[in-house]
């Protein structure tokens, strides 16, 4: 890697951003491979700039009430519910 | 079932008649199916039931077809081996101890083996097309916008299409017209280019005559011997049939593979922010603070090609590095487009290889993502490019399959058709 040589400081520190707990062993292995993927990334650099002129067209609808799941099939599939509400961890 | 081709072994019953009656498909377990459970492959949905249909799944009940069960696949969609999988590897019934391709193995190796007529997958960098070469069946990567994804768990949504597999190029074609079409609760979507009476499978005629076919060098560099030489021998079997061929230069594919992953990282990282175990999934308890329990969910559910992938994606948007990686992929990406469209204002399909190497054995290739990722360099640009394409059955190399890749001009699905239909 050039000037951005992963640190093992670097993989833990996005695994944090992505709320993705990571063991030690993971943080090794990961800080090895991203390296040698990043380094290929780089080749992005010999790209040239280039006109984006996508021919799209937005496509809209009127925003109409529509029926939607009812909050029983909604809540299925959660882990816990309380009160016909999802029920989270702790904010703070 | 000892290749290990589904998660889910569950028939769902379609409608009495339609033009499915009769017929079974295998759909990949990343396609919601209401009532039956849609795992992506992954630890974190072991037990999740969808509540709803993806709107592909109604429009094969309503065609009158008999689902036989949820098919394996890379956890997620990311992988190329189906190795990925939590639920274990699955074995290639067209080249026993090998892998069936991914990600939607399980999809192609339901139909290699007969378990099912038909199949779904979804291909976001080739995941319908390379498991289709690996398998010896068809599979075709629609446009993108040709096929709804509500109802498909989303990985890299800006890349990504529904995709049909089939023994034959007409079975395939059969099935794409039964889910081609527009669906109001995918915006992307629109109504398929057909005639009036016009249909995918009446395209499947197998005439050539005439059909001008470019052939990308930059696709066939660095491929496998054998597989070079049986494209070759079916580039020839083309020509015989009234097709000529010239070669042609894309040079922006050889940055189409850090495109493509930059890009499907970048938006997997995001896709992926869904799966904190509160609504759905592994939880991660409710000791401690939020993002406590959020990060050991996603420690627990997510297997290691998941969470290299969000992480990746997290960094490749991060403050500093944005710039320097995604927005240099997106550039890279309309340069593959331009180059894609130049190629095809002088030619009526392109053809490569659709992987340049043979199935890998059963555990060849977990340890090196970056080199894995580099087996994708034939498939990817046409999802960078948003173009469809086809890979058909082109012969065997060493007694293992080889596919051919056709690329068409966007919703030039009956085009494909009818060329590839030549070969199978």
């Amino acid at each position: 890697m050039s000037d951005d040589a992963v640190s093992p400081e670097e993989v833990r520190h996005v695994a944090e951003l992505a709320r993705v707990d990571l063991a030690d062993e993971e943080v090794d292995r990961f800080t090895g491979q991203f390296a040698d993927i990043l380094e290929y990334f780089e080749t992005l650099d010999e790209v040239p700039a280039v006109d984006r002129d996508a021919d799209l067209a937005n496509v809209m609808r009127p925003d109409e009430e529509r029926t939607s799941l009812d909050s029983e099939d909604a809540l299925r599939n959660a882990p816990e519910t309380e009160d016909g509400y999802f029920k989270g961890p702790n904010v703070s | 079932m000892s290749e290990d081709i589904f998660i889910t072994e569950e028939r769902i019953e379609g409608a009495d008649d339609g033009p499915l009656a009769g017929r079974t498909v295998a759909v990949k377990d990343n396609i919601s199916t209401e009532g039956v459970r849609t795992t992506c492959g992954s630890k974190m949905l072991a037990e999740y039931v969808p509540p709803y249909d993806a709107t592909v799944v109604e429009r094969l009940k309503d065609a009158g077809a008999t689902i036989v069960g949820k098919a394996n696949m890379d956890e997620f969609g990311m992988g190329t081996t189906t190795e990925t999988s939590h639920f274990g590897a699955t074995d290639n019934p067209a080249a026993p101890g090998h892998v069936p391709g991914g990600s939607s193995g399980g999809s192609a190796a339901a139909v290699a083996a007969g378990e099912a007529d038909l199949a779904l997958g979804s291909d976001t960098g080739g995941s319908v097309r390379c498991p289709a070469a690996f398998c010896g069946v068809v599979g075709i990567k629609p446009t993108y916008g040709l096929v709804s994804r509500y109802g498909l768990v989303a990985y890299g949504n800006s890349l990504e299409q529904i995709g049909p597999f089939g023994e034959t190029v007409a079975d395939a074609a059969e099935l794409l017209d039964v889910i081609a079409g527009s669906d109001e609760r995918d915006a992307t979507t629109r109504e398929a280019p057909l005639e009036a009476g016009e249909t995918y499978v009446d395209a499947a005629t197998g005439d050539v005559d005439g059909l001008s076919i470019g052939v990308p060098t930059e696709l066939l560099e660095g491929a496998d011997e054998g597989v070079v030489e049986t494209f070759w021998d079916a580039i020839a079997d083309l020509e015989d049939r009234g097709a000529e061929y010239h070669e042609v230069s894309l040079p922006s594919v050889e940055h189409a593979v850090e495109a493509y992953y930059v890009i499907a990282m970048s938006e997997a990282s995001s896709n992926l922010a869904r799966f904190d175990g509160v609504r759905y999934g592994q939880s991660g308890g409710y000791d401690g603070n939020w993002n406590e329990t959020f990060a050991k969910a996603r420690e627990e559910g997510f297997g290691d090609e998941v969470k290299r992938r969000i992480l990746l994606g997290t960094y490749a948007l991060s403050a500093g590095y944005h710039d320097k990686y995604y927005k240099k992929a997106q550039d890279a990406r309309a340069w593959v487009k331009q180059d894609f469209d130049e190629a095809l204002d002088g030619a009526d399909v392109l053809a490569s290889p659709t992987m340049p190497v043979p199935p890998f054995e059963l555990g060849e290739s977990l340890d090196d993502p970056l080199q894995l990722y580099l087996a994708d360099a034939n498939t990817v640009p046409v999802n960078l490019a948003d173009l469809p394409a086809i890979s058909v059955p082109a012969g065997e190399t060493d007694g293992l399959p080889v596919g051919l890749q056709l690329i068409g001009p966007a919703f030039g699905e009956r085009r494909l058709i009818r060329a590839a239909s030549a070969l199978a």
